[in-house]
């Protein structure tokens, strides 16, 4: 335990002074407040839910996925089949599939278990502002290392507070009632992430159609509307890209 | 009210299995060692994966309640979600847009209880 502790503190200490790893550190920690918010709540909910809090704590530790922990537990409650709980938990996070993808160019210089381990602790936040701020992956070690320390910043700092808030959300379960609603603050940090990724007008249109399209296939059971969503959204951004390519090289040949 | 440490084997099982869904659905195309590339058509479609991702996430937690359409201008989710919108295409910055935003929905959803 000791000589694992040391390894992670130097570990620790070595990224520390990274620049990357600082500004990890720094664009994370300003949505930290945010998933603070959130995980309270996630806390709150779950140590209200039925589970016993040993099974709350357990499910917190090793989930780590918050949306899935709110779709899966009252089925648990509830005494559903198993194969009915898990597959509505890997429908709600299909999308961490489409983040896998993504960051899999970025990832592949390192040994499979660090790949895992990294991918499993990468959540939509992380996920978001590090394809925000490396759009292509690095083309020599130095800047898939400079990567990486931005993303191990990002991830620790997501962790932290989201286990520190859940933590305390389960012990304060019986003093913050659910009905202040201090969830919503989650809501506006992914909101200011969102509005930050609104770079291009085509990034703007597949933000609008996928909102739109999650809400028009709400009904959809197990959350599909999610991916559903983003599967259209991201289908018609690229139509309408390669539309306006086409465009552009008939004007450029005549 | 369950006793703090009562568990069973069956819920016990669920939850493990969960944590696996989570790390191999966050874990899926980094698995395989195996050299291959994404068609270019997917590797460009994911530049609008984020956006796409977040947008599906949060507009029906703003506009949807029960999951039905809000139908009244009195939610104080809507009054948060425009005045943190404002403060970032204002003054910019996530963590005013969580404030500004906070500062407006509090009062009404406690005070009003919109």
């Amino acid at each position: 335990m000791s000589a694992w502790t040391g390894s992670t503190a130097a570990a620790v200490a070595c990224y520390w002074r990274h620049p990357a790893f600082r500004e990890g550190l720094r664009d994370t920690l300003i949505v930290a407040p945010g998933i603070a918010a959130w995980g309270l709540t996630t806390g709150v909910a779950l140590a209200n839910s039925g589970l016993s809090i040993l099974e709350v704590c357990i499910m917190t530790l090793l989930v780590f996925a918050g949306s899935a922990q709110f779709a899966a537990t009252p089925l648990i409650i509830s005494g559903a089949p198993l194969w009915i709980i898990w597959a509505t938990a890997l429908c709600v996070n299909l999308r961490f599939m489409v983040f896998s993808a993504h960051m899999r160019p970025y990832m592949m210089h390192m040994p499979t278990p660090k790949r895992v381990w990294l991918s499993y602790l990468l959540t939509d936040v992380s996920y978001v502002m590090f394809t925000k701020r490396y759009q292509h992956p690095g083309v020599d070690d130095g800047q898939l290392f400079d990567q990486m320390a931005y993303c191990k910043a990002s991830v620790f700092t997501i962790w932290l507070s989201w286990m520190g808030s859940s933590f305390v959300g389960i012990a304060l379960a019986s003093v913050i009632p659910l009905s202040w609603g201090l969830n919503f603050a989650g809501i506006l940090a992914l909101i200011g992430i969102t509005f930050s990724l609104a770079t291009t007008k085509l990034r703007i249109l597949a933000g609008g159609l996928s909102g739109t399209a999650a809400v028009a296939a709400f009904a959809l059971p197990l959350k599909l509307n999610i991916v559903v969503a983003i599967a259209a959204a991201v289908a018609m951004s690229l139509v309408i890209e390669h539309t306006r390519e086409a465009a552009r090289k008939r004007g450029a040949s005549t | 009210m369950q006793a703090l440490n009562s568990t069973d084997v069956w819920t016990l099982l669920a939850i493990a299995g969960l944590g696996l869904i989570t790390l191999l659905t966050r874990s899926f195309f980094v698995l395989s060692s195996s050299d291959w590339k994404l068609p270019n058509w997917v590797q460009r479609g994911l530049h609008y994966a984020p956006i796409a991702a977040l947008a599906a996430v949060i507009v029906p937690e703003v506009v949807m309640y029960n999951g039905e359409l809000v139908t009244t201008w009195q939610d104080a989710r809507l009054f948060g979600a425009a005045a943190g919108a404002t403060w970032f295409f204002t003054k910019g910055g996530v963590l005013g847009t969580i404030v500004c935003g906070m500062l407006v929905y509090l009062p009404l959803h406690l005070g009003l209880g919109w």
